[in-house]
């Protein structure tokens, strides 16, 4: 008998423990959370906050207006650990470099921000988690991230129903398009669809007039997408797809798959897949001594890609966004004062050769929330009307506006033809 | 029974003590959050107790059982969002689908025996998830699947964490009720004598094979059903998370939580979750700025530890070490004179586990 008491004691002991643990995390119990608490703990603190800007003169707040004042809480998801790093570092390096920069300049409306930055690790059962904690634990304002499709999809529904904006920095379209068309009332992504950029590069294929298209594509995602949006498009443009191959991305030699498409006769050879695959099939091609211009995607916007294609990068074209050729643009581009300074800042912070679209991505989704905030103040119901209001944002992937039917907010604009001249990326001509 | 060294009747009143345990919890928490994470305790339960009837009794080492879970979220999304099939019949659909394809796999696959097993899985479970990414018409390829809907029944929409917890806790302690019911049958002592020796097995007139798969039926389906619950409670699913990462974790669940007693898996299920979630919040506040990179090491560490010092696992451990505590304990009451010997690992390894279990 004695044996039983004593193994439902501990085992009671050890439960108990967990549930401790679980409880320790959140600190004190919490009461049950509702979306607008964060206006109720604001408004809270009301006297000294609105007494101070008009007590004392403008050029006082300047310096230490934010202490004074609630922070306001954004919290942001990136994939800092998994498969999906490369986009989560250069992410979480933004956020937490505008953190420091808006406080330093006074925060938003003399509150100080505070950015929680969670890591989802790749891992869309963990985004689901970290959103639950972000949202009643830390009650933050909106989210901003994560960095991959899969983990956005997959807190739709959690940000939907706790009604709390989300700013996605991940590329599908479905994210901010649901399945019947409509469009998510919560969600919002500022990184360019698939769609966006093929359109830009059909547009320049037929102003070249470039109609007969051998098209080679990486088999996964990525290329999957580039290829359903370029067959949507090509037709209407007067595009023809005479040659259609796709290889793996973990293939060495694109020899055969090339000479396919040369037997075609194609005007023009269009890549759609990311380093090294991309780069052997450029390199492939010049070995072949294919005599026809090669376009690439955007998804070799980064130095890999030339150190693998060696002198066989020169002259290939690529649409992506102008964050590459910013110092290039024309002084008259809206976006090219904006773009030079967030090189300088990040590099300065960061080291040359780390800037990366993926972190001009999060820049853009913190200050599209920073922005709109200044307008709502902390409301989560009013900071999702003052996003989705918002019009004419200038940002590093491009300018926004946004509006009930569009939660991306891009237009062609956003994207750029590049070609890769020397070792330098250039606009193309 | 002598071998998780706990009896029927402490089955019984443990599985009370959980019950109310589970039942009352969420009075405690309100947080949805936590709730949520409580909701994944129970999804990773029903996996884990699974393969610990595979692994743990009948000694067969899967490393494809993320499969299984796979195959019955998919088989329920798409029934539920393709062709608008009622959710529940949907999970009835795939539960018997993924017995089916267990049943299949297991005649060839348990040919292989040790580590040819263990290989032979890790394909199975390969091969599913590119069958999952490549399927792009039924599946929604590597971009997934939206639109799944919730649970509800007679009008009772399960729309918050708390119904899921309840949900998922039901069935999560069914399926534990059910494996302690196996593993005290005819069958169980069947697949013990399968681990302790399958050639003396056969000779004394065991079918080892037929036991061998029937509990892979089982545990898949088990598998299967906590799949099915992940997709309705997420509305969504990707190849993602049914990878070969997720087998992993599936058998770290069970070989931390112990192997010879189903309540290790449990225990370990419960234990690397809320690990995993703790030192996400824990780490930040001793390492300003770190996000995500020194999680994975800690967690790693402590793993590490745990197979060090209760390489048992932390169930039939933690049961050793109280035992041998109360041993000495009576044995120190019958000889008051002689000087108690205490053991010094059982001491380093209780002081390991109280800083565990925080």
């Amino acid at each position: 008998m004695r044996n039983r008491i004593w193994f439902a004691t501990s085992l009671a002991v050890v439960l108990a423990l967990l549930i401790l643990a679980l409880g320790g995390c959140a600190g004190a119990p919490a009461p049950t959370p509702t979306p607008s608490k964060p206006v109720a703990t604001a408004a809270a603190t009301p006297a000294p906050a609105k007494a101070s800007p008009v007590a004392s003169p403008a050029a006082s707040s300047k310096t230490e207006p934010a202490a004074s004042k609630e922070p306001y809480k954004i919290g942001a998801l990136a994939a800092v650990t998994g498969p999906g790093s490369s986009l989560g570092i250069p992410e979480r390096n933004t956020y937490q470099m505008l953190e420091e920069q808006v406080n330093k300049s006074g925060g938003i409306n003399g509150h100080p921000v505070q950015v929680v930055i969670r890591d989802t690790e790749s891992d869309e059962t963990k985004a689901v988690l970290a959103t639950k904690k972000l949202i009643e634990e830390d009650k933050v304002l909106a989210i901003l991230g994560p960095s991959l499709s899969g983990e956005s999809l997959a807190i739709a529904d959690t940000v939907t129903k706790a009604e709390v904006p989300l700013i996605s920095a991940a590329a599908s379209i479905m994210i901010v398009v649901n399945k019947d068309g409509s469009i998510p009332k919560w969600v919002f992504k500022t990184p360019q669809s698939d769609a966006l950029i093929v359109k830009t590069l059909v547009d320049h294929l037929k102003t070249k007039g470039y109609n007969k298209i051998g098209w080679l594509s990486v088999s996964n995602a990525y290329g999957d997408s580039g290829t359903t949006e370029f067959q949507k498009l090509a037709p209407s443009a007067g595009l023809n797809i005479v040659a259609k191959e796709t290889f793996a991305a973990t293939d060495t030699d694109m020899t055969a798959q090339l000479t396919r498409v040369k037997g075609a006769n194609p005007d023009a050879i269009v890549v759609w897949s990311i380093p090294p695959s991309a780069a052997i099939v450029s390199k492939n091609a010049a070995q072949l001594g294919i005599k026809q211009p090669v376009f690439q995607s955007h998804g070799i916007g980064n130095k890999a890609f030339m150190s693998v294609a060696g002198p066989a990068a020169n002259g290939v074209v690529f649409p992506a966004g102008k964050l590459l050729v910013a110092d290039a643009l024309p002084d008259s581009d809206a976006q090219k004062k904006v773009l030079l300074q967030y090189t300088k800042d990040y590099t300065a912070k960061f080291g040359a050769d780390t800037l990366s679209t993926f972190g001009g991505h999060a820049w853009d989704c913190f200050w599209v929330v920073a922005d709109a905030l200044k307008k709502s103040g902390p409301d989560r119901a009013k900071l999702r009307d003052a996003i989705e209001n918002t019009k004419d944002f200038v940002g590093i992937t491009g300018v926004f506006s946004f509006s009930a039917k569009d939660h991306n907010g891009l237009d062609n604009r956003a994207v750029t033809m590049v070609e890769i001249k020397d070792g330098k990326w250039v606009p193309a001509k | 029974m002598e071998r998780n060294g706990i009896g029927k009747y402490e089955n019984y009143i443990t599985l009370g003590a959980l019950i109310v345990v589970m039942g009352s919890l969420p009075l405690l928490l309100s947080n949805s959050y936590h709730l949520s994470i409580m909701a994944f305790i129970g999804i990773n339960t029903m996996l884990a107790v699974g393969l610990c009837l595979l692994m743990g009794y009948a000694g067969q080492v899967s490393l494809g059982h993320a499969a299984f879970y796979g195959i019955g979220a998919y088989t329920s999304g798409i029934l539920t969002t393709t062709f608008k099939m009622n959710p529940w019949l949907a999970i009835g659909v795939a539960a018997v689908f993924t017995g089916v394809v267990a049943y299949v796999i297991g005649v060839p696959m348990f040919r292989l025996k040790g580590n040819n097993l263990a290989m032979g899985t890790l394909g199975f479970g390969i091969i599913v998830y590119i069958i999952f990414v490549e399927m792009r018409d039924w599946t929604g390829g590597p971009s997934g699947l939206t639109g799944i809907p919730s649970l509800s029944i007679f009008g009772f929409t399960f729309d918050n964490d708390l119904k899921y917890y309840y949900l998922i806790w039901a069935i999560a302690l069914l399926f534990l009720v059910l494996s302690l019911n196996i593993v005290n049958s005819r069958v169980g002592r069947a697949l013990r004598s399968i681990h302790g020796s399958e050639i003396a097995a056969e000779t004394l007139g065991v079918n080892t094979n037929k036991y061998k798969i029937q509990i892979l039926v089982v545990a898949a389906m088990y598998a299967s059903v906590a799949g099915s619950l992940y997709a309705h409670y997420l509305t969504f699913i990707n190849p993602q998370p049914f990878s070969f990462k997720l087998s992993i974790e599936i058998v770290v669940m069970v070989v931390i939580g112990g192997l010879s007693s189903v309540w290790g898996a449990l225990l370990g299920a419960a234990t690397t979750t809320v690990l995993s979630e703790v030192l996400r919040g824990v780490i930040p506040q001793f390492l300003k700025g770190a996000t995500g990179e020194y999680e994975i090491v800690v967690f790693g560490i402590i793993l590490m530890v745990v197979m060090i010092f209760l390489p048992e696992g932390l169930f039939s451990g933690s049961v050793r070490i109280v035992k041998s505590w109360r041993r000495e304990k009576e044995s120190k009451q019958r000889t008051v004179d002689e000087t108690a010997i205490v053991e010094p690992s059982s001491v380093v390894a209780e002081g390991h586990l109280a800083v565990e279990d925080k």
